[in-house]
């Protein structure tokens, strides 16, 4: 019972990266700002405390989409699934801006059974149903997840930026693929749509390990969802914020949302 | 009442365009002693006083390569590129070329053609930016004076680019 119990709580962390205590989920472009007619990136995706330091586990790439500066949905190629990282390329081309987004949900629900605590995880279609005859005590808690990076050919476009008005999402005022040192980037924090007030949102630069503090920043957004970062120092940026909603007010469940981008900063 | 007048006459004033004048630069390419040298990729471009951009002037990249393959690296003039380049379409007539050799270059910039025509007379920065594979990247700019005649003035980098030399003749 001891045993099954913990490898359901292992499982959980494997499949939940984003979990608030776990590792960070992040996916690193080999390039965000591309001239030329057409023009390739490759993207190494992974789970460690350290933001784009493959020494942990690789990224499940299931809910992959990468999306064109014309709308469309292009696959990735050389899809690859090493140890510490995924890895994929994006072929660009088409001028404008490509989102690549990593988008996953799921449900968790936890039970007393025989006077213990219990957990499972699947998809919210077969809650309650799936657990056990006896279960009391039941909190079900859904998750949506989306994990992002982008990379322009060209003349940035905006089209890519349309939210879907599901969990948490970016709406940028400053483009991500023009960010500068020296220039303010302010971004707005979408909520199921709605702008997210009072959030913290992480901002951790890459290299951590040739430094000796990692140099983490919180930034806070505002009444209308907006938060700004002033860029320092160029290099690779994960930005990452949640939002937990307790069960109540017309919802039946708790609701965790989760947010994650890589922003390249150029001197 | 008198605010408006005055006003109206300076917006006319910084609107009318100088005429019949050349933008003469000069641009040293130093010569690198390294095993591996490449001719660097060079922009040209103006800018107002508040840093925005007129237009470029001149680019030069590999224009021999198949395929526009050349074009790949523009970006590495990562400033004229986020200002500029991002939006050209290139090759541009009168505007892109070959990457030049080593040595002082003499480019003369007719008023009546490209970003000149019709530029308010008025304080801007001429900007040239030099990026090297396998190199380094430099930007070197220059202040001068569009609407009157304006005395050679120079300034230096220190690595991909020499001395680069402006002057305004009517």
């Amino acid at each position: 019972m001891k045993k099954t119990v913990f490898a359901l709580a292992a499982l959980a962390v494997v499949a939940a990266p984003l979990a608030a205590q776990a590792h960070r989920a992040w996916m690193a472009p080999s390039s965000t700002v591309l001239s030329g007619s057409d023009g390739w990136i490759s993207v190494d995706a992974g789970m460690s405390n350290g933001v784009f330091i493959p020494d942990h586990a690789a990224m499940r790439l299931d809910g992959l989409i990468i999306t064109a500066p014309d709308g469309s949905v292009v696959s990735a190629e050389n899809e690859h699934r090493a140890r510490y990282r995924s890895t994929f390329d994006v072929h660009l081309t088409q001028p404008g801006t490509y989102k690549i987004a990593n988008v996953s949900s799921g449900f968790f629900a936890s039970y007393t059974l025989d006077g213990e605590r219990q957990r499972w995880r699947g998809a919210a279609s077969d809650f309650p149903a799936a657990l056990p005859e006896g279960a009391t005590e039941i909190e079900g808690t859904e998750n949506a997840n989306r994990i992002e990076t982008f990379a322009t050919l060209g003349a940035p476009t905006r089209t890519v930026f349309e939210p879907t008005g599901d969990g948490l999402e970016l709406a940028p005022v400053t483009h991500p693929n023009d960010l500068i040192v020296g220039e303010p980037g302010e971004f707005r924090l979408l909520n199921d749509g709605v702008p997210a007030a009072g959030v913290e949102v992480t901002v951790a630069r890459g290299g951590s390990r040739y430094r000796d503090n990692p140099g983490d920043m919180t930034v806070t957004t505002d009444a209308d969802g907006l938060f700004r970062i002033e860029w320092t120092e160029a290099g690779l940026y994960w930005i990452n914020a949640s939002v937990r909603t307790p069960a109540g007010e017309g919802r039946a469940h708790a609701r965790n949302v989760q947010y994650t981008a890589t922003f390249e900063v150029l001197p | 009442m008198r605010v408006l007048p005055l006003a109206l006459a300076a917006a006319g004033a910084a609107a009318s365009p100088a005429m019949a004048a050349d933008l003469n630069v000069s641009v040293e390419i130093p010569r690198i002693a390294t095993a591996s040298y490449h001719r660097p990729y060079v922009a040209v471009w103006i800018e107002r006083a508040d840093r925005t951009s007129v237009g470029t002037l001149a680019v030069w990249y590999d224009t021999a390569l198949p395929a526009g393959e050349g074009k790949d690296w523009l970006k590495d003039m990562r400033t004229w590129w986020r200002r500029e380049g991002r939006a050209m379409t290139l090759p541009a007539d009168g505007v892109s070329s070959a990457t030049r050799a080593p040595g002082r270059h003499s480019l003369t910039f007719s008023g009546s053609r490209g970003a000149l025509r019709n530029l308010p007379a008025g304080q801007y920065t001429l900007v040239v930016e030099a990026a090297r594979e396998l190199g380094g990247r430099e930007e070197v700019r220059v202040p001068f004076r569009w609407g009157a005649a304006s005395p050679a003035a120079t300034q230096r980098g220190s690595s991909e680019l020499g001395a680069v030399t402006v002057s305004v003749t009517r």
